[in-house]
């Protein structure tokens, strides 16, 4: 009987091994090219997290059905394994551990926003897998020295500068009066810091510097301030949350300032909840469907724009937009290499210099992209109360002119 | 530092209409708190939460096509059952047990509702929009919102006729009886099993009032209930149990507090210093009873 019980485990035990070990050549399986991604599928990011996933899903089928990746005169498909990292950043760097070390993937995409992004490069970096992500955006993820991490989008601190300098210029080169408001985490923050740079080479003045605690969803206060001072520019970064209290608490209140300038509000859905009340804001924005750019995978934003609404059922955010052009430079730069040697990938990645349907693409040595300027789109309705979000900054892209200064709420 | 506020003296009465408005609604929901603290010996941890869900039932409305001020008779219906719900399923094991347990049990709630409202409504931040306009004092240097001063004026309006109904009605007097000594009440007659249910199902209905008013005023999300659930807790703490003007006053005087601590310390200790306030409070009343002799331990 005990022999009897010892050979059952044995065998189990056998198979068992065996099991987890075809699993474990997971890189490139066949004529499979298999990527690992944790994204935020529940949680409070879950819904960037979709963005994200279709993202990825969406540039998987179109590279997939237009013929694929070859890589030594072999023709290889995408695959993703995703895990769902329920927005928390220990459970992401747990995921990515788990996704390279038992699941043995060999590339990776980044999850949904710069706190996972930071929790998860490390153990890539560790284990050498190149990572290219689409999601974080805070400085601090460049500056840490990472040779395997890739970002495809600007970093925070270039989010509103544009709109400073767009201010400075408009005041005929003279410095301008900022106020701003900030949530307290790390994109924000980074955001700041690129508007206090704007400052300082601008020699404009920050005459209110608010930072908001995560769970604040009132800002009258600092509203009440920018009514007393008077400022040129009020630039607000705070997630959705931030973007949505400070639309309805500035058309309540009717602070009138000349510009205001935000983050996500295309997230936020701004002129959708908030309808007129919305207009005239300005938003900063790492991508835009009337952008020109263009690629021979998705041809350019408007077709995107369509082809992604037809398969989603709703438009893209820039969220999805970068996410899928990670797996163009993925693509790009596994043909480029033309062997799966993570070594060699990784210096294909570095050298990456291409245009996509959402920007071009070049790596600083730090892994930001550094050859994509961020966009200004403002909110612009028209009489019958429809509003657009229309690109207005910088000119070369500019589809609307900038209405500036935004007309008193006594005017409206 | 900021002394923005003493150099235009404007700013202090925008800042204190701003902190009586917004304390009017924190007292409607300290009052949810005390009334079950004092009748049950619960502390509601998942207070918070239960307000965010009211909220989520005005947005639906507003969503639908219906002014999200109906939310307001709406929402506290609805909640009123889920209080129910949530009595009959979790809060009756726990009723007689110490206070630990009963804090645990409302954790888990909260954890449990956050987790459910961010799956069945998602994580993206919403609000309701009233049109409500705006009332503007001293030549539009003072702006007060008018969904705001609706709210105050809702809040008021339950807050009374609830104190009516307490005093007035066979089941206010029977909850006022339990209150006082459960097991003399018990003994009288009083089914302290239903008292309990409606005084768990009454405060769930204040949260879903002032979840409606809230969507209207600022703006919900699932993981945002924490901070509301912290300051009812700390009106009661400073008010007491069963001292209703006194949950009125301490609400209003931590919104106004609030509203000074924004503007002279910065928008990042505002929270902060609800908290500082808290210990502070605390402190003081435990320095205050070691001179009563009869208090010592």
């Amino acid at each position: 009987m005990k022999l009897k019980n010892f050979i059952i485990t044995f065998v189990s035990a056998i198979a068992l091994l065996l099991s987890t070990a075809t699993i474990s050549f997971a890189k490139v399986v066949g004529d499979k090219i298999i990527l690992g991604a944790a994204v935020s599928l529940t949680g409070k990011y879950s819904s960037n997290g979709v963005h994200t996933q279709n993202g990825y899903n969406m540039a998987v089928e179109r590279i997939n059905s237009m013929g694929g990746v070859k890589v030594g005169g072999k023709t290889y498909k995408f695959d993703i394994i995703y895990y769902d990292d329920e927005s928390n950043p220990k459970r992401a760097a747990q995921l990515a551990e788990r996704l390279i070390s038992q699941d043995g993937v060999e590339f990776m995409l980044g999850p949904y926003s710069s706190g996972l992004t930071k929790a998860m490069a490390p153990v890539t970096e560790k284990y050498g897998v190149p990572m290219v992500e689409a999601n974080g955006a805070s400085r601090s993820l460049f500056t840490k020295g990472y040779k395997y991490l890739f970002a495809v989008l600007a970093p925070a601190n270039l989010y509103l500068d544009v709109a400073i300098r767009t201010a400075v210029e408009l005041n005929g080169g003279k410095g301008v009066k900022i106020a701003q408001a900030f949530e307290q985490d790390a994109f924000s923050q980074d955001v700041r810091l690129g508007i206090l740079d704007a400052a300082k080479d601008t020699g404009s003045e920050i005459v209110i510097d608010d930072k908001l605690p995560k769970e604040l969803n009132d800002m009258a206060a600092t509203l009440a301030k920018v009514k007393a001072v008077k400022p040129d520019v009020l630039v607000v970064s705070g997630h959705t949350k931030g973007a949505l209290t400070a639309i309805r608490q500035i058309a309540e209140m009717k602070v009138d300032v000349p510009m205001l300038a935000m983050t996500h509000c295309d997230a936020a859905k701004l002129s959708k909840q908030h309808g007129k009340n919305a207009q005239y804001a300005l938003c900063a924005s790492q991508w835009h469907k009337t952008l020109t750019y263009k690629d021979k995978w998705f041809k350019d934003g408007m077709t995107y724009d369509a082809d992604f609404t037809k398969m989603f059922g709703y438009a893209p955010p820039y969220q999805a937009a970068e996410s899928s052009a990670a797996l163009l430079v993925f693509k790009d730069a596994f043909e480029r290499a033309n062997s799966f040697d993570q070594k060699k990938v990784r210096d294909a990645l570095a050298a990456t210099d291409m245009q996509t349907f959402y920007g071009n693409i070049k790596f600083a040595p730090g892994g930001q992209n550094v050859s994509k300027p961020m966009v200004l789109f403002q909110v612009i309705c028209d009489s019958s109360g429809k509003c657009e979000n229309k690109v207005v900054a910088p000119l070369k892209w500019a589809s609307a002119k900038l209405v500036h200064p935004v007309p008193k709420w006594s005017e409206r | 530092m900021d002394l923005l506020i003493f150099q235009a003296p404007i700013l202090m009465v925008q800042a204190s209409m701003d902190g009586i408005l917004l304390g009017i609604l924190f007292a409607l929901i300290a009052y949810g708190m005390a009334l079950q603290w004092g009748v049950m010996n619960i502390i509601n941890i998942a207070q918070g939460d239960l307000v965010i869900l009211g909220g989520y039932i005005a947005y639906f409305m507003y969503l639908y096509g219906i002014h999200p001020a109906w939310g307001v008779i709406v929402s506290p219906i609805i909640m009123y059952f889920v209080g129910i719900g949530i009595y009959k399923l979790v809060i009756n094991k726990v009723v007689d047990r110490d206070l630990f347990i009963s804090i645990l049990a409302t954790f888990g709630i909260s954890i449990l509702f956050m987790q459910l409202m961010n799956f069945a409504f998602g994580a993206d931040v919403v609000l309701a929009n009233s049109g409500y306009g705006t009332t503007m004092l001293f030549d539009n240097s003072v702006t007060l919102p008018n969904s705001k001063i609706f709210a105050a004026i809702i809040s008021i309006i339950f807050a009374i006729g609830l104190v009516l109904y307490m005093k007035k009605s066979k089941l206010g007097r029977a909850i006022r009886a339990t209150a006082q000594n459960a097991r003399a009440a018990k003994i009288l007659g009083v089914d302290t099993e239903k008292v309990y249910a409606a005084t768990f199902g009454i405060n769930a209905a204040l949260c879903g009032v002032a979840g409606a008013l809230i969507s209207i005023t600022f703006t919900i999300h699932p993981y945002m209930g924490l901070p509301y659930t912290i300051r009812s807790f700390m009106i009661v703490i400073v008010a007491g149990l069963g001292n209703l003007p006194g949950v009125a006053l301490s609400g209003m005087g931590l919104g106004v507090f609030e509203e000074f601590a924004d503007y002279i310390l910065g928008t990042e200790f505002r929270i902060g210093s609800v908290f500082l306030l808290l210990v502070l409070i605390l402190v003081y009343r435990r320095f205050k009873l070691s001179k009563k002799r009869e208090y010592l331990k």
